[in-house]
């Protein structure tokens, strides 16, 4: 394979602020590799991304595409004109439009009578070719779709290729959003992409995913490359190591020992999908972490909607004792106050407590919002700033916070570990645990089945129906995976 | 030079601020003209009629507040009931006054919930559902029509013209009001709630927020300053008429916009709705006191305000 260099980034640079967001980065991409980047949440990856995609500007630096300096001018035209697409942590599709009219925004080639049938065409074909049995429409509204399923959209059009070319793919947690088995699919595309000379950067922090599927691994520390070598020379540990990470990597297994009886404490949440008559109930007593898994949007989603919304009424299909505070996953719908500082969008939900007389005390606000800064470890010089100046990890941690901070008995945590680093899951894994010790209820869906481990009880949802339950001791790979596809008689 | 620009930012977060100077600039032109006669009286009057633009305003800036799509346009409406029954109920009798302000405020509180029940229940958007309803209200008020020929009683058109020292004791009053109303915006539970349903509503419900009861007090607390204006407003003119709340439909969502207040929702702040009616009030006063045309004053009024919304609303786009 010829090494014909797409990408070359000499010492580039950026500030925000007094917030040096980069420090003098280089980075090389040659066409047919796949480039992996690690780092904690707010190393400076999506800002490095952003740069290379066009959509912000280097302060200083250099940089080559395709052997070319194009330092002066570079913008997301000239990007999208040299073959370098980018799929954002933050979803950029239009909400309002359908999947085809999505397509069709990046191919302004696809014009004339029938326009839409090609553009559905072309984007379904690359949907059926990486996500096979994706079940996503042509002529759905983005809007309706699940955020996996968006996720997925977003993927497959950044490979359609019309009559630009299509050289660099930048995937930004791509498998954030998405369950088990779809995220091997996008993984093994990747490298069948790779071998046919294209190339892709993939961001995650999923760090077996880094290992298994990039050719040599790009570290990053606050702002700066502290380590670039290939793949091989890397294992679990000495990635952790070059990250920075002061968590073992063992502290998961650790929790295996915590494996409480089922069944002594008061039961607080019982409730049947409003999708499935008779079978098995939901159950959560008092101070477990009950987990929902099977494969994404499965129903999941919806069983903890509908616990939040009985918290405060009577239904006859779901009780709840005690009050809710959900962590959203899908941050941009379902969490984020995007005008409000970071220590407001932490206090919103505890504001009752707050008040005095008739007033929010401030102090009380401010407490709130660094007590959760120190303690989840917020990478932010001032609370006081707004919520969208956080890296999308840290975001995240602003919505934890948010539900960790409240009165809360029962915490609904919707698939909320997106985009956020190892070394933070795992503080806040503890978190979870030693909270769940003193008396907390956790309904956790999640897509990662590392965290399911953590959970005491385990559902298995799918099609909307609840079609298996496992105790922590029971627990394994495989008796999830094979009850999330089997097939109902 | 960087401290230059730092209080540049400053100002750019305090987006009231350019109403303020709009309607120094205003008045100083109109000053410089007249030679400096008649400053003092300007700023008079503009207290004077501005007061009631500010009394709507505010109810308006908590609607649009709430989101896309909140407006409440059945204030004129609202206004002229409010006025008309008042009057009737007080038949120009001092003992009357409380039990007339009870009527028009009970007025505003029937609106507020006819209005909030057809957004709520039959799902109507707020802008189609306000104007309807504002037809209902002001049939009413025709229906109704004897309070109309009746004048006030003498102690409130007293109250309403008082002046000391040049300022309308009313104006003090509702500057008072403003204050009080700034503070529940901004540091009680239903404020933060209103902001927080502006930005993000399904976002708000899943913090915890109970979004449509806060809706409910937005609507109803809109209707309760127009039937406020309503019955201060027949007192000020000397009686109710049925158009007196006419100019307020379009003053009462301008003064909220050129105040700093995001159509958008979320985002709102009280000072810039006084800062707006005395910026517009001013704004034709100069017109006039230039000799121009009504048609050279409609289109200097509309390009005016358009400059002050392009300076002002200077918002950078989030990302």
């Amino acid at each position: 394979m010829t090494t014909t260099q797409i990408v070359n980034f000499e010492a580039v640079a950026k500030s925000f602020g007094a917030v040096r967001a980069l420090v003098d980065v280089d980075m090389q991409v040659v066409a047919g590799e796949c480039l992996g980047l690690v780092g904690h949440n707010g190393a400076g990856k999506s800002t490095l991304m952003n740069v290379l995609a066009g959509t912000l500007s280097a302060d200083t630096g250099v940089i080559g595409i395709h052997g070319q300096n194009l330092t002066r001018h570079y913008n997301v035209a000239v990007a999208h004109d040299h073959g370098i697409r980018c799929v954002f942590q933050e979803l950029s599709l239009c909400p309002n439009l359908t999947v085809a009219e999505n397509a069709r925004i990046f191919h302004a080639s696809l014009k004339g009578f029938g326009w839409k049938k090609r553009a559905g065409k072309m984007i379904i074909d690359k949907l059926d070719e990486i996500f096979p049995q994706h079940g996503i429409q042509a002529d759905d509204v983005v809007g309706d779709l699940t955020i996996g399923r968006r996720q997925m959209v977003e993927i497959s059009r950044a490979f359609t290729v019309s009559d630009e070319p299509l050289h660099l793919v930048i995937l930004d947690e791509p498998t954030s959003s998405l369950d088990v088995v779809a995220a091997r699919q996008l993984l093994s595309f990747v490298r069948k992409v790779v071998s046919e000379g294209q190339s892709c950067i993939l961001i995650s922090h999923m760090l077996a995913e880094i290992l298994d599927y990039s050719d040599r691994i790009l570290v990053m520390k606050d702002g700066e490359v502290v380590e670039e070598k290939l793949a091989q020379e890397y294992d679990r540990d000495s990635l952790v190591a070059a990250m920075g990470n002061v968590v073992e990597s063992e502290a998961i297994e650790a929790h295996e020992e915590n494996i409480k009886i089922r069944g002594k404490t008061p039961l607080v949440v019982k409730a049947v999908p409003r999708t499935q008559t008779g079978g098995i109930e939901f159950c959560a007593h008092k101070g477990e972490i009950v987990g929902l898994a099977g494969l994404a949007s499965n129903g999941q989603k919806r069983m903890l909607l509908q616990v939040f919304s009985a918290a405060d009424r009577h239904l006859n299909d779901t009780r709840v004792e005690g009050p809710v505070a959900l962590v959203a996953g899908d941050r941009q719908t379902d969490g984020i106050f995007h005008l409000w500082s970071i220590g407001q969008n932490v206090g919103v939900r505890s504001l009752k407590n707050m008040v005095k007389g008739w007033l929010i005390g401030r102090d009380q606000e401010d407490a709130m919002a660094s007590k959760w800064q120190a303690k989840i470890k917020i990478k932010t010089p001032d609370m006081n700033n707004n919520i969208l100046s956080l890296s999308g990890g840290n975001q995240q941690k602003a919505l934890f916070a948010r539900a960790l901070g409240s009165d809360a008995e029962i915490v609904l945590m919707d698939d909320p570990m997106r985009g956020v680093d190892v070394g933070t899951k795992l503080e806040v894994y503890d978190q979870i645990r030693k909270e769940a010790e003193e008396g907390r209820t956790f309904l956790w869906y999640t897509t990662e089945m590392d965290e399911l481990f953590n959970c005491d009880h385990v559902y298995v949802f799918r099609n909307g129906q609840i079609v298996s339950e496992l105790s922590r001791s029971e627990l394994t790979e495989e008796k999830i995976l094979q009850s999330s596809f089997k097939e109902s008689a | 030079m960087s401290s230059m620009t730092a209080s540049l930012k400053n100002l750019r977060e305090k987006p009231w601020i350019w109403s303020y100077l709009g309607m120094l600039v205003v008045w100083l032109a109109t000053i410089s003209f007249t030679g400096g006669k008649g400053g003092g009286d300007v700023i008079t009057a503009a207290l004077s009629f501005a007061t009631f633009t500010v009394i709507v305003g505010i109810g308006q800036m908590f609607v649009i507040t709430t989101g896309p799509g909140n407006v409440d346009l059945s204030i004129p409406a609202n206004i002229a009931l409010s006025g008309a029954v008042a009057m009737k109920v007080m038949g120009g009798e001092n003992e009357m006054l409380l039990v007339g302000f009870a009527a028009s405020m009970g007025c505003g509180l029937a609106v507020g919930i006819f209005n909030y029940s057809l957004i709520r229940v039959l799902r109507i958007p707020p802008i189609i559902a306000t104007l309807s309803a504002s037809f209902l209200i002001l049939s009413t008020a025709i229906a109704y029509g004897r309070g109309l020929k009746i004048k006030p009683p003498l102690l409130l058109s007293d109250f309403t013209t008082l002046q000391i020292a040049g300022i309308p004791v009313l104006a003090l009053f509702i500057i008072v009001v403003a204050t009080v109303m700034s503070v529940v915006l901004n540091r009680t539970l239903y404020g933060r709630s209103v902001l927080a349903i502006g930005q993000n509503m399904r976002a708000a419900w899943l913090a915890g927020i109970n979004v449509e009861r806060i809706r409910f007090a937005t609507y109803v607390l809109s209707a309760l300053m127009a039937a406020l204006c309503g019955f201060l407003l027949a007192g000020f003119s000397g009686g109710a008429s049925l158009n007196m709340g006419e100019e307020y439909l379009l003053a009462s969502i301008a003064v909220v916009v050129i105040g700093g207040t995001s159509v958008a929702g979320g985002k709102a702040n009280v000072p810039g709705i006084w800062g707006a009616a005395l910026f517009m009030f001013m704004l034709v006063t100069m017109l006039n006191t230039f000799g121009a045309s009504a048609g050279i004053r409609l289109i200097m009024t509309g390009l005016i305000i358009v400059a002050v919304i392009t300076i002002a609303g200077g918002d950078k786009p989030e990302r």
